[in-house]
Protein backbone atom coordinates (compact mmCIF):
# COMPACT_ATOMS: atom_id res chain seq x y z
CA UNK A 1 0.00 0.00 0.00
CA UNK A 2 1.33 3.43 -1.08
CA UNK A 3 1.08 5.83 1.44
CA UNK A 4 -0.97 8.49 0.13
CA UNK A 5 -0.91 11.09 2.71
CA UNK A 6 3.07 11.12 1.77
CA UNK A 7 2.76 11.48 -1.50
CA UNK A 8 -0.02 14.53 -1.61
CA UNK A 9 1.68 16.45 1.16
CA UNK A 10 5.49 15.58 1.88
CA UNK A 11 6.95 15.16 -1.36
CA UNK A 12 6.99 18.24 -3.97
CA UNK A 13 5.61 17.61 -7.14
CA UNK A 14 9.12 17.99 -8.74
CA UNK A 15 10.98 15.31 -6.63
CA UNK A 16 8.49 12.88 -7.74
CA UNK A 17 9.62 13.26 -11.09
CA UNK A 18 12.61 13.53 -10.44
CA UNK A 19 13.81 10.92 -12.45
CA UNK A 20 12.78 12.66 -15.59
CA UNK A 21 16.13 13.25 -16.90
CA UNK A 22 17.07 16.84 -18.28
CA UNK A 23 20.86 16.67 -18.72
CA UNK A 24 20.19 16.60 -22.31
CA UNK A 25 18.70 20.01 -22.18
CA UNK A 26 21.82 22.14 -21.24
CA UNK A 27 23.10 24.66 -24.05
CA UNK A 28 25.39 23.45 -25.87
CA UNK A 29 28.70 25.60 -28.00
CA UNK A 30 27.56 27.77 -29.93
CA UNK A 31 23.38 27.31 -29.24
CA UNK A 32 21.35 29.69 -28.46
CA UNK A 33 20.01 29.68 -24.30
CA UNK A 34 17.41 26.75 -24.63
CA UNK A 35 13.79 26.95 -23.48
CA UNK A 36 12.70 23.88 -21.45
CA UNK A 37 9.08 24.68 -22.16
CA UNK A 38 6.05 21.98 -20.98
CA UNK A 39 3.20 21.12 -23.44
CA UNK A 40 0.36 18.97 -21.90
CA UNK A 41 -1.42 16.68 -20.44
CA UNK A 42 -4.13 19.22 -20.59
CA UNK A 43 -3.67 21.21 -23.88
CA UNK A 44 -6.47 20.64 -26.73
CA UNK A 45 -4.13 20.39 -29.54
CA UNK A 46 -2.44 17.04 -28.05
CA UNK A 47 -5.27 14.82 -28.79
CA UNK A 48 -5.58 13.67 -25.08
CA UNK A 49 -3.52 13.36 -22.43
CA UNK A 50 -0.23 13.54 -23.72
CA UNK A 51 2.63 15.63 -22.41
CA UNK A 52 5.73 16.21 -24.22
CA UNK A 53 8.84 18.14 -22.60
CA UNK A 54 10.18 20.04 -25.69
CA UNK A 55 13.54 21.99 -25.30
CA UNK A 56 13.60 25.08 -27.71
CA UNK A 57 16.53 27.04 -29.15
CA UNK A 58 14.47 29.76 -30.51
CA UNK A 59 11.56 29.17 -31.78
CA UNK A 60 13.29 25.92 -33.28
CA UNK A 61 13.20 22.23 -31.06
CA UNK A 62 15.91 20.17 -30.28
CA UNK A 63 14.19 17.95 -28.38
CA UNK A 64 11.38 16.72 -27.38
CA UNK A 65 10.23 13.70 -24.77
CA UNK A 66 7.30 12.34 -24.64
CA UNK A 67 5.81 11.59 -20.83
CA UNK A 68 2.62 9.34 -20.86
CA UNK A 69 0.66 7.19 -18.80
CA UNK A 70 -2.33 10.16 -17.74
CA UNK A 71 -4.97 7.59 -18.69
CA UNK A 72 -3.07 4.26 -17.66
CA UNK A 73 -6.32 2.15 -16.24
CA UNK A 74 -4.69 -1.09 -16.10
CA UNK A 75 -6.78 -2.22 -18.87
CA UNK A 76 -4.89 -5.61 -19.99
CA UNK A 77 -4.95 -6.85 -15.82
CA UNK A 78 -8.57 -6.26 -15.75
CA UNK A 79 -8.87 -8.94 -18.86
CA UNK A 80 -7.01 -11.12 -16.24
CA UNK A 81 -9.80 -11.14 -13.98
CA UNK A 82 -12.81 -11.56 -16.83
CA UNK A 83 -14.25 -14.45 -18.53
CA UNK A 84 -12.89 -14.44 -21.90
CA UNK A 85 -16.21 -13.19 -23.88
CA UNK A 86 -16.86 -10.43 -20.76
CA UNK A 87 -13.04 -9.12 -22.03
CA UNK A 88 -14.68 -7.76 -25.18
CA UNK A 89 -15.63 -4.61 -23.94
CA UNK A 90 -12.53 -4.14 -21.51
CA UNK A 91 -10.28 -4.54 -25.06
CA UNK A 92 -12.47 -2.47 -27.02
CA UNK A 93 -11.89 0.73 -24.61
CA UNK A 94 -8.45 0.96 -25.04
CA UNK A 95 -8.10 2.91 -28.80
CA UNK A 96 -11.43 4.43 -28.07
CA UNK A 97 -11.41 5.16 -31.69
CA UNK A 98 -11.12 1.80 -33.06
CA UNK A 99 -13.11 0.01 -31.43
CA UNK A 100 -14.07 -2.45 -33.58
CA UNK A 101 -10.08 -2.80 -34.20
CA UNK A 102 -9.65 -4.22 -30.89
CA UNK A 103 -12.44 -6.42 -30.37
CA UNK A 104 -11.14 -7.79 -33.72
CA UNK A 105 -7.59 -8.63 -32.65
CA UNK A 106 -8.70 -9.96 -29.15
CA UNK A 107 -11.22 -12.24 -31.19
CA UNK A 108 -9.05 -13.49 -33.93
CA UNK A 109 -6.37 -14.18 -30.89
CA UNK A 110 -8.72 -16.50 -28.81
CA UNK A 111 -10.39 -18.19 -32.14
CA UNK A 112 -6.31 -18.98 -33.17
CA UNK A 113 -5.99 -20.55 -29.87
CA UNK A 114 -9.11 -22.32 -30.16
CA UNK A 115 -8.91 -23.19 -33.90
CA UNK A 116 -12.35 -22.01 -34.27
CA UNK A 117 -13.50 -21.21 -37.98
CA UNK A 118 -15.39 -18.29 -38.35
CA UNK A 119 -18.64 -18.63 -41.04
CA UNK A 120 -17.94 -16.56 -44.14
CA UNK A 121 -20.91 -14.16 -43.47
CA UNK A 122 -19.51 -13.27 -40.11
CA UNK A 123 -16.34 -12.38 -41.46
CA UNK A 124 -17.99 -10.22 -44.39
CA UNK A 125 -19.82 -8.39 -41.75
CA UNK A 126 -16.25 -7.90 -39.81
CA UNK A 127 -14.98 -6.84 -42.73
CA UNK A 128 -17.70 -3.86 -43.09
CA UNK A 129 -17.81 -2.98 -39.98
CA UNK A 130 -13.92 -2.21 -39.76
CA UNK A 131 -13.56 -0.54 -42.55
CA UNK A 132 -16.81 1.70 -41.12
CA UNK A 133 -14.76 1.90 -38.51
CA UNK A 134 -11.77 3.50 -39.86
CA UNK A 135 -13.49 6.01 -42.22
CA UNK A 136 -14.80 6.93 -38.74
CA UNK A 137 -11.24 7.09 -37.08
CA UNK A 138 -9.67 8.84 -39.71
CA UNK A 139 -12.69 11.49 -40.04
CA UNK A 140 -12.24 12.01 -36.16
CA UNK A 141 -8.19 12.49 -37.13
CA UNK A 142 -8.99 15.10 -40.03
CA UNK A 143 -11.47 17.29 -38.08
CA UNK A 144 -9.25 17.41 -35.31
CA UNK A 145 -6.10 18.00 -37.36
CA UNK A 146 -7.93 20.72 -39.64
CA UNK A 147 -8.87 22.23 -36.35
CA UNK A 148 -5.24 22.30 -35.33
CA UNK A 149 -4.96 23.81 -38.21
CA UNK A 150 -7.33 26.83 -37.80
CA UNK A 151 -9.79 24.95 -39.80
CA UNK A 152 -13.09 25.26 -37.96
CA UNK A 153 -15.48 24.12 -40.94
CA UNK A 154 -13.58 21.25 -41.48
CA UNK A 155 -14.34 19.71 -38.17
CA UNK A 156 -17.91 20.78 -38.63
CA UNK A 157 -18.32 18.57 -41.61
CA UNK A 158 -16.04 15.40 -40.53
CA UNK A 159 -18.03 14.92 -37.26
CA UNK A 160 -21.68 15.43 -39.21
CA UNK A 161 -19.92 12.26 -41.90
CA UNK A 162 -19.01 10.96 -38.30
CA UNK A 163 -22.11 11.13 -37.21
CA UNK A 164 -23.26 9.04 -40.14
CA UNK A 165 -21.26 6.34 -39.61
CA UNK A 166 -22.14 6.07 -35.92
CA UNK A 167 -25.78 6.12 -36.70
CA UNK A 168 -25.05 3.23 -38.99
CA UNK A 169 -23.10 1.44 -36.05
CA UNK A 170 -26.23 1.96 -33.53
CA UNK A 171 -28.37 0.24 -35.85
CA UNK A 172 -26.63 -2.74 -36.57
CA UNK A 173 -25.69 -3.09 -32.80
CA UNK A 174 -27.40 -0.26 -30.79
CA UNK A 175 -24.60 1.14 -29.63
CA UNK A 176 -22.26 4.39 -31.32
CA UNK A 177 -19.27 3.35 -30.23
CA UNK A 178 -18.10 0.24 -27.91
CA UNK A 179 -20.14 -1.97 -29.34
CA UNK A 180 -18.78 -5.10 -28.52
CA UNK A 181 -20.62 -6.35 -31.85
CA UNK A 182 -17.54 -8.36 -32.66
CA UNK A 183 -17.50 -11.71 -30.68
CA UNK A 184 -15.24 -14.95 -30.21
CA UNK A 185 -16.52 -16.93 -33.43
CA UNK A 186 -18.53 -14.57 -35.45
CA UNK A 187 -20.33 -11.68 -34.76
CA UNK A 188 -23.52 -10.44 -32.10
CA UNK A 189 -26.28 -10.23 -34.46
CA UNK A 190 -27.49 -10.06 -37.95
CA UNK A 191 -27.29 -7.10 -39.36
CA UNK A 192 -30.83 -5.65 -39.15
CA UNK A 193 -33.45 -5.24 -42.30
CA UNK A 194 -32.72 -1.87 -44.42
CA UNK A 195 -28.96 -1.59 -42.71
CA UNK A 196 -27.38 -2.74 -46.10
CA UNK A 197 -28.98 0.48 -47.85
CA UNK A 198 -28.46 2.63 -45.43
CA UNK A 199 -24.38 1.54 -45.93
CA UNK A 200 -25.15 1.36 -49.72
CA UNK A 201 -25.84 5.14 -49.43
CA UNK A 202 -23.15 6.05 -47.47
CA UNK A 203 -20.58 4.69 -49.87
CA UNK A 204 -22.46 6.49 -52.86
CA UNK A 205 -22.14 9.31 -50.31
CA UNK A 206 -18.75 8.89 -48.92
CA UNK A 207 -16.40 9.58 -52.02
CA UNK A 208 -18.16 12.67 -52.72
CA UNK A 209 -17.50 14.03 -49.52
CA UNK A 210 -13.15 13.03 -49.71
CA UNK A 211 -13.34 14.73 -52.52
CA UNK A 212 -14.64 17.81 -51.36
CA UNK A 213 -12.91 17.89 -48.45
CA UNK A 214 -9.52 17.14 -50.89
CA UNK A 215 -11.02 20.04 -53.10
CA UNK A 216 -10.87 22.10 -49.60
CA UNK A 217 -7.81 21.39 -48.58
CA UNK A 218 -5.19 19.60 -50.73
CA UNK A 219 -4.14 22.98 -52.54
CA UNK A 220 -5.22 25.09 -49.54
CA UNK A 221 -2.28 27.87 -49.07
CA UNK A 222 -2.60 27.48 -45.39
CA UNK A 223 -2.28 23.54 -45.22
CA UNK A 224 0.23 23.65 -48.10
CA UNK A 225 1.96 25.39 -46.19
CA UNK A 226 2.02 24.40 -42.93
CA UNK A 227 2.76 20.85 -44.14
CA UNK A 228 5.02 20.33 -47.13
CA UNK A 229 8.44 19.22 -46.66
CA UNK A 230 7.52 19.40 -42.52
CA UNK A 231 8.70 16.79 -40.76
CA UNK A 232 9.85 14.35 -43.33
CA UNK A 233 11.32 10.94 -41.82
CA UNK A 234 12.53 8.65 -44.69
CA UNK A 235 11.12 5.13 -44.61
CA UNK A 236 14.65 3.31 -42.93
CA UNK A 237 14.31 5.16 -39.85
CA UNK A 238 10.93 4.65 -39.10
CA UNK A 239 11.29 1.10 -39.79
CA UNK A 240 13.74 1.07 -37.07
CA UNK A 241 11.34 2.56 -34.80
CA UNK A 242 8.82 -0.07 -35.84
CA UNK A 243 6.58 3.16 -37.36
CA UNK A 244 3.15 1.27 -39.14
CA UNK A 245 0.31 1.79 -40.96
CA UNK A 246 -0.06 4.97 -42.85
CA UNK A 247 2.94 6.89 -41.59
CA UNK A 248 4.83 4.26 -42.53
CA UNK A 249 2.69 4.05 -45.97
CA UNK A 250 3.22 7.54 -46.26
CA UNK A 251 7.19 7.56 -46.93
CA UNK A 252 6.88 4.94 -49.56
CA UNK A 253 6.52 1.48 -47.96
CA UNK A 254 2.94 -0.21 -48.81
CA UNK A 255 3.11 -2.67 -45.90
CA UNK A 256 -0.34 -3.29 -45.09
CA UNK A 257 -1.17 -6.49 -43.50
CA UNK A 258 -4.37 -6.26 -44.89
CA UNK A 259 -2.72 -7.08 -48.69
CA UNK A 260 0.30 -8.66 -46.67
CA UNK A 261 -1.02 -10.70 -44.42
CA UNK A 262 -4.71 -11.19 -45.50
CA UNK A 263 -7.61 -12.02 -42.25
CA UNK A 264 -11.12 -11.86 -42.27
CA UNK A 265 -11.37 -12.19 -46.18
CA UNK A 266 -9.54 -9.31 -46.85
CA UNK A 267 -8.06 -11.45 -49.86
CA UNK A 268 -11.81 -11.62 -51.47
CA UNK A 269 -11.36 -7.50 -52.22
CA UNK A 270 -10.06 -5.66 -54.68
CA UNK A 271 -8.53 -2.24 -53.47
CA UNK A 272 -5.30 -0.10 -53.16
CA UNK A 273 -2.71 0.85 -50.67
CA UNK A 274 -2.37 4.65 -50.78
CA UNK A 275 1.32 5.30 -50.81
CA UNK A 276 3.31 9.07 -50.45
CA UNK A 277 6.42 9.70 -51.85
CA UNK A 278 9.19 11.30 -49.55
CA UNK A 279 7.21 10.81 -46.13
CA UNK A 280 6.56 14.30 -45.04
CA UNK A 281 3.22 15.88 -43.25
CA UNK A 282 1.55 16.28 -46.45
CA UNK A 283 2.02 12.52 -47.36
CA UNK A 284 0.97 11.47 -44.57
CA UNK A 285 -2.24 13.81 -44.86
CA UNK A 286 -2.86 12.34 -48.42
CA UNK A 287 -2.31 9.06 -47.50
CA UNK A 288 -5.40 9.10 -44.64
CA UNK A 289 -7.42 10.84 -46.94
CA UNK A 290 -7.26 8.06 -49.96
CA UNK A 291 -7.47 5.46 -47.73
CA UNK A 292 -10.82 6.59 -46.74
CA UNK A 293 -12.07 6.35 -50.43
CA UNK A 294 -10.36 2.70 -50.49
CA UNK A 295 -12.22 1.53 -47.14
CA UNK A 296 -15.42 2.45 -49.34
CA UNK A 297 -14.36 0.23 -51.94
CA UNK A 298 -13.58 -2.38 -49.48
CA UNK A 299 -17.66 -1.99 -47.66
CA UNK A 300 -19.47 -1.71 -51.32
CA UNK A 301 -18.04 -5.50 -52.29
CA UNK A 302 -18.18 -6.64 -49.21
CA UNK A 303 -22.13 -5.83 -49.60
CA UNK A 304 -22.48 -6.72 -52.72
CA UNK A 305 -20.65 -10.13 -52.14
CA UNK A 306 -22.17 -10.77 -48.76
CA UNK A 307 -23.01 -14.69 -48.24
CA UNK A 308 -25.22 -16.23 -47.01
CA UNK A 309 -25.28 -18.30 -43.99
CA UNK A 310 -24.64 -18.38 -39.89
CA UNK A 311 -23.57 -14.89 -38.70
CA UNK A 312 -21.42 -16.62 -35.89
CA UNK A 313 -19.97 -20.09 -35.67
CA UNK A 314 -22.71 -23.39 -34.75
CA UNK A 315 -19.96 -24.64 -31.81
CA UNK A 316 -22.55 -24.24 -28.87
CA UNK A 317 -19.19 -24.39 -26.89
CA UNK A 318 -18.35 -21.00 -27.79
CA UNK A 319 -21.33 -18.98 -29.01
CA UNK A 320 -24.67 -18.74 -27.41
CA UNK A 321 -27.57 -20.58 -28.64
CA UNK A 322 -30.32 -18.82 -30.40
CA UNK A 323 -33.03 -17.78 -27.64
CA UNK A 324 -35.97 -19.93 -29.17
CA UNK A 325 -33.99 -22.63 -28.71
CA UNK A 326 -33.61 -22.47 -24.93
CA UNK A 327 -37.22 -23.51 -24.53
CA UNK A 328 -37.09 -26.56 -26.53
CA UNK A 329 -34.10 -28.36 -25.86
CA UNK A 330 -32.24 -29.04 -21.96
CA UNK A 331 -28.71 -28.60 -24.34
CA UNK A 332 -29.50 -25.72 -25.50
CA UNK A 333 -30.33 -24.82 -21.81
CA UNK A 334 -27.19 -26.34 -20.07
CA UNK A 335 -24.70 -24.34 -22.64
CA UNK A 336 -26.19 -20.86 -22.17
CA UNK A 337 -25.85 -21.50 -18.45
CA UNK A 338 -22.21 -22.49 -18.70
CA UNK A 339 -21.62 -19.87 -21.16
CA UNK A 340 -22.74 -17.17 -19.01
CA UNK A 341 -21.87 -18.15 -15.47
CA UNK A 342 -18.23 -19.50 -16.46
CA UNK A 343 -17.37 -18.61 -20.11
CA UNK A 344 -15.87 -20.86 -22.21
CA UNK A 345 -12.10 -22.56 -21.47
CA UNK A 346 -9.45 -22.50 -23.99
CA UNK A 347 -6.91 -24.75 -24.33
CA UNK A 348 -3.12 -23.30 -23.17
CA UNK A 349 -0.91 -21.56 -25.47
CA UNK A 350 -0.06 -18.44 -26.97
CA UNK A 351 -0.90 -16.65 -29.67
CA UNK A 352 0.03 -12.99 -31.27
CA UNK A 353 -2.73 -11.78 -33.87
CA UNK A 354 -2.12 -8.82 -35.52
CA UNK A 355 -4.07 -6.89 -37.85
CA UNK A 356 -3.87 -3.43 -39.58
CA UNK A 357 -5.85 -0.39 -37.36
CA UNK A 358 -6.21 2.80 -38.95
CA UNK A 359 -2.47 3.40 -36.89
CA UNK A 360 -1.08 0.80 -37.73
CA UNK A 361 -0.20 -2.62 -36.91
CA UNK A 362 -2.30 -3.83 -33.71
CA UNK A 363 -1.03 -6.85 -32.17
CA UNK A 364 -3.09 -8.68 -29.57
CA UNK A 365 -1.36 -11.47 -27.49
CA UNK A 366 -3.57 -13.83 -25.29
CA UNK A 367 -1.88 -16.48 -23.51
CA UNK A 368 -4.16 -18.95 -21.84
CA UNK A 369 -3.41 -21.14 -18.99
CA UNK A 370 -6.35 -23.99 -19.95
CA UNK A 371 -8.95 -21.82 -18.08
CA UNK A 372 -12.25 -19.73 -18.71
CA UNK A 373 -10.30 -16.16 -18.47
CA UNK A 374 -7.02 -15.26 -20.15
CA UNK A 375 -3.61 -15.73 -18.11
CA UNK A 376 -2.30 -12.55 -20.38
CA UNK A 377 -3.41 -9.77 -22.81
CA UNK A 378 -1.69 -7.60 -24.27
CA UNK A 379 -1.78 -5.19 -27.20
CA UNK A 380 0.59 -3.79 -28.89
CA UNK A 381 -1.03 -0.10 -29.97
CA UNK A 382 0.60 1.27 -32.67
CA UNK A 383 -0.40 4.73 -31.20
CA UNK A 384 2.35 3.64 -28.46
CA UNK A 385 4.68 2.65 -30.97
CA UNK A 386 4.24 4.98 -33.23
CA UNK A 387 4.56 8.01 -30.83
CA UNK A 388 8.43 7.40 -30.03
CA UNK A 389 8.54 8.98 -33.82
CA UNK A 390 7.78 12.36 -32.36
CA UNK A 391 11.56 12.71 -31.91
CA UNK A 392 12.43 12.36 -34.89
CA UNK A 393 9.80 14.20 -36.60
CA UNK A 394 9.58 16.97 -34.58
CA UNK A 395 14.04 17.68 -33.86
CA UNK A 396 15.11 21.01 -35.68
CA UNK A 397 11.53 21.62 -36.81
CA UNK A 398 9.50 25.11 -36.04
CA UNK A 399 7.25 24.69 -32.71
CA UNK A 400 4.69 26.42 -35.13
CA UNK A 401 5.10 23.33 -37.07
CA UNK A 402 4.89 20.88 -34.23
CA UNK A 403 0.89 20.73 -33.64
CA UNK A 404 0.36 19.99 -37.36
CA UNK A 405 3.08 17.24 -37.39
CA UNK A 406 1.69 15.98 -33.42
CA UNK A 407 -1.92 16.12 -35.63
CA UNK A 408 -0.43 13.99 -38.45
CA UNK A 409 1.18 11.03 -36.12
CA UNK A 410 -2.37 10.91 -35.24
CA UNK A 411 -1.99 9.44 -31.04
CA UNK A 412 -5.28 8.26 -29.29
CA UNK A 413 -4.08 8.26 -26.00
CA UNK A 414 -6.62 5.78 -24.90
CA UNK A 415 -4.87 3.37 -26.64
CA UNK A 416 -0.99 4.47 -25.89
CA UNK A 417 -1.75 4.42 -21.64
CA UNK A 418 -4.34 1.43 -21.57
CA UNK B 1 4.99 -18.39 -40.88
CA UNK B 2 7.98 -20.69 -41.29
CA UNK B 3 6.00 -24.02 -41.19
CA UNK B 4 7.85 -26.63 -38.30
CA UNK B 5 10.48 -27.54 -40.61
CA UNK B 6 11.64 -24.28 -41.32
CA UNK B 7 11.72 -23.31 -37.50
CA UNK B 8 13.49 -26.86 -36.99
CA UNK B 9 15.96 -25.37 -39.56
CA UNK B 10 16.47 -21.96 -37.99
CA UNK B 11 16.64 -23.48 -34.54
CA UNK B 12 19.78 -25.58 -35.95
CA UNK B 13 21.63 -23.26 -37.68
CA UNK B 14 21.29 -21.36 -34.45
CA UNK B 15 22.55 -23.86 -32.95
CA UNK B 16 25.54 -24.93 -35.25
CA UNK B 17 26.69 -21.09 -35.11
CA UNK B 18 27.99 -22.03 -31.10
CA UNK B 19 26.67 -21.15 -28.32
CA UNK B 20 23.43 -22.99 -26.55
CA UNK B 21 21.07 -20.01 -27.19
CA UNK B 22 17.99 -21.92 -28.12
CA UNK B 23 16.57 -23.85 -25.31
CA UNK B 24 13.36 -25.20 -27.13
CA UNK B 25 11.16 -24.61 -30.35
CA UNK B 26 7.43 -24.07 -30.52
CA UNK B 27 5.27 -24.59 -33.09
CA UNK B 28 1.23 -23.64 -31.97
CA UNK B 29 -1.43 -22.73 -33.97
CA UNK B 30 0.71 -21.98 -37.67
CA UNK B 31 2.93 -19.90 -34.94
CA UNK B 32 7.23 -20.51 -34.84
CA UNK B 33 8.29 -19.46 -31.49
CA UNK B 34 12.08 -19.96 -30.35
CA UNK B 35 13.02 -20.27 -26.69
CA UNK B 36 16.50 -18.54 -26.44
CA UNK B 37 18.57 -18.10 -23.11
CA UNK B 38 17.82 -14.73 -21.69
CA UNK B 39 21.64 -13.67 -22.47
CA UNK B 40 21.64 -14.83 -26.09
CA UNK B 41 18.55 -12.39 -27.36
CA UNK B 42 20.93 -9.48 -28.97
CA UNK B 43 22.77 -12.24 -30.79
CA UNK B 44 19.84 -14.63 -31.63
CA UNK B 45 17.67 -11.27 -32.62
CA UNK B 46 20.66 -10.36 -35.04
CA UNK B 47 20.52 -13.71 -36.01
CA UNK B 48 17.20 -13.34 -37.47
CA UNK B 49 17.73 -10.03 -39.05
CA UNK B 50 20.15 -11.76 -41.25
CA UNK B 51 17.72 -14.04 -42.17
CA UNK B 52 15.31 -11.47 -42.81
CA UNK B 53 13.83 -10.37 -40.20
CA UNK B 54 14.50 -7.28 -39.79
CA UNK B 55 11.39 -5.70 -38.26
CA UNK B 56 10.65 -5.72 -34.14
CA UNK B 57 6.56 -5.66 -34.32
CA UNK B 58 6.45 -5.67 -30.57
CA UNK B 59 7.86 -6.67 -27.34
CA UNK B 60 5.93 -7.78 -24.72
CA UNK B 61 6.64 -9.42 -21.01
CA UNK B 62 4.09 -12.10 -20.03
CA UNK B 63 4.35 -13.60 -15.81
CA UNK B 64 4.05 -17.84 -15.98
CA UNK B 65 3.20 -17.71 -12.66
CA UNK B 66 3.71 -20.66 -10.30
CA UNK B 67 5.62 -22.01 -13.32
CA UNK B 68 9.51 -21.15 -12.68
CA UNK B 69 11.46 -19.16 -14.22
CA UNK B 70 8.57 -16.74 -13.94
CA UNK B 71 8.79 -13.56 -15.63
CA UNK B 72 8.75 -13.87 -19.75
CA UNK B 73 9.69 -11.55 -22.46
CA UNK B 74 8.70 -12.18 -26.19
CA UNK B 75 9.81 -10.70 -29.23
CA UNK B 76 7.81 -10.94 -32.25
CA UNK B 77 10.14 -10.64 -35.29
CA UNK B 78 8.54 -9.70 -39.04
CA UNK B 79 9.55 -10.29 -42.22
CA UNK B 80 8.07 -7.72 -44.48
CA UNK B 81 10.17 -9.24 -47.45
CA UNK B 82 8.86 -12.63 -47.49
CA UNK B 83 5.93 -11.98 -44.80
CA UNK B 84 7.12 -14.03 -42.44
CA UNK B 85 6.87 -14.13 -38.55
CA UNK B 86 9.09 -15.90 -35.83
CA UNK B 87 8.31 -14.77 -31.94
CA UNK B 88 11.67 -14.82 -29.44
CA UNK B 89 10.84 -15.69 -26.11
CA UNK B 90 12.97 -15.91 -23.12
CA UNK B 91 12.46 -16.35 -19.48
CA UNK B 92 13.79 -15.46 -16.40
CA UNK B 93 13.44 -15.69 -12.40
CA UNK B 94 12.18 -12.99 -10.48
CA UNK B 95 15.42 -13.14 -8.30
CA UNK B 96 17.65 -11.98 -10.92
CA UNK B 97 15.10 -10.72 -14.01
CA UNK B 98 18.11 -9.07 -16.01
CA UNK B 99 17.44 -9.31 -20.10
CA UNK B 100 20.02 -7.33 -22.21
CA UNK B 101 18.49 -4.14 -23.93
CA UNK B 102 17.86 -4.39 -27.84
CA UNK B 103 17.24 -1.01 -27.84
CA UNK B 104 21.15 -0.18 -29.18
CA UNK B 105 19.91 -2.71 -32.85
CA UNK B 106 16.17 -1.89 -32.80
CA UNK B 107 15.38 1.81 -30.84
CA UNK B 108 11.60 0.73 -31.61
CA UNK B 109 12.02 -1.48 -28.40
CA UNK B 110 12.79 1.55 -26.11
CA UNK B 111 9.27 2.68 -25.19
CA UNK B 112 8.26 -1.23 -25.12
CA UNK B 113 10.93 -2.42 -22.69
CA UNK B 114 10.25 0.38 -20.20
CA UNK B 115 6.85 -0.51 -20.40
CA UNK B 116 7.66 -4.57 -19.54
CA UNK B 117 9.80 -2.82 -16.80
CA UNK B 118 7.05 -1.06 -15.34
CA UNK B 119 4.60 -3.61 -15.35
CA UNK B 120 7.00 -6.92 -14.81
CA UNK B 121 10.00 -5.78 -13.19
CA UNK B 122 12.38 -6.74 -15.82
CA UNK B 123 15.42 -4.91 -15.92
CA UNK B 124 16.69 -4.49 -19.82
CA UNK B 125 20.36 -4.13 -18.98
CA UNK B 126 21.68 -1.52 -21.27
CA UNK B 127 19.02 0.32 -21.54
CA UNK B 128 19.43 4.29 -22.40
CA UNK B 129 16.88 5.21 -20.16
CA UNK B 130 14.74 2.42 -17.98
CA UNK B 131 12.34 3.83 -15.81
CA UNK B 132 8.39 3.68 -15.05
CA UNK B 133 6.57 4.74 -18.25
CA UNK B 134 2.96 4.23 -17.56
CA UNK B 135 2.56 3.87 -13.82
CA UNK B 136 3.61 6.75 -11.82
CA UNK B 137 7.53 7.35 -10.54
CA UNK B 138 6.80 6.60 -6.93
CA UNK B 139 4.64 3.68 -7.39
CA UNK B 140 5.33 0.23 -5.67
CA UNK B 141 5.50 -2.70 -6.93
CA UNK B 142 5.36 -3.94 -10.57
CA UNK B 143 1.38 -4.05 -11.49
CA UNK B 144 1.39 -6.92 -13.82
CA UNK B 145 2.46 -9.42 -12.32
CA UNK B 146 0.25 -12.09 -11.81
CA UNK B 147 0.31 -12.28 -7.62
CA UNK B 148 0.40 -8.29 -7.12
CA UNK B 149 -3.59 -8.12 -6.45
CA UNK B 150 -6.66 -6.29 -8.01
CA UNK B 151 -8.29 -3.76 -6.90
CA UNK B 152 -7.76 -2.56 -2.59
CA UNK B 153 -6.40 0.42 -3.93
CA UNK B 154 -8.26 3.62 -4.13
CA UNK B 155 -7.77 6.00 -7.02
CA UNK B 156 -6.39 8.82 -5.98
CA UNK B 157 -8.30 12.31 -6.17
CA UNK B 158 -7.70 15.68 -4.61
CA UNK B 159 -11.05 14.85 -2.55
CA UNK B 160 -10.54 11.65 -1.45
CA UNK B 161 -6.74 11.43 -0.31
CA UNK B 162 -7.83 10.85 3.41
CA UNK B 163 -10.16 8.02 2.06
CA UNK B 164 -8.18 5.82 1.32
CA UNK B 165 -7.93 2.13 4.15
CA UNK B 166 -6.11 2.90 7.15
CA UNK B 167 -4.81 6.09 5.53
CA UNK B 168 -4.96 7.16 10.23
CA UNK B 169 -2.16 4.64 10.63
CA UNK B 170 -0.06 6.12 7.91
CA UNK B 171 1.17 8.56 10.13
Amino acid sequence: MTDLDAITRDVPYREREASIDISAFESQEGQEELLTLNFGPHHPATHGVLRLLTVLEGEVIRDIKPIIGYVHTGIEKTCEDKAYWKVIPVVERMDYLAYYFNAMAYCSAVEQLIGLEVPKRAQYLRVIHLELNRIMSHLVWLGTSCLDLGAISMFWYCFRDRESVLDLFEMSSGQRMHPRYIQVGGVFEDIPVGWADRVRRFCEEMPTRVDQYAALLDKNEIVVQRLRDVAVVPESTLLKLGVTGPLLRASGNPWDLRKAQPYSSYEDFAFQIPVGTIGDNYDRFRVRMQEMKESVKIIAQALDGLPEGPYITDDRKYALPPRHELATSMEALIHHFKLVTEGFRVPPGEVYAPIESPRGELGCFVRSDGSAKPARVHMRDPSFVNLQAIKVMCTDTYIADFIATLAMLDPVLGGIDR
Amino acid sequence: MPDATGLELLANELRDAGDDAVLDTVFFRGQATLLVQPGAVPAVLAFLRGWGYNFLASLHGVDYFPEEPRLGVHYEMLDMRNVDRISVKTRVHTEAPEVPSVVADWPTANHQEREVYDMFGVVFEGHPDLRRILMPEDYEGHPQRRDFPMGGEPVLFTHNTRNGPGWWDQS
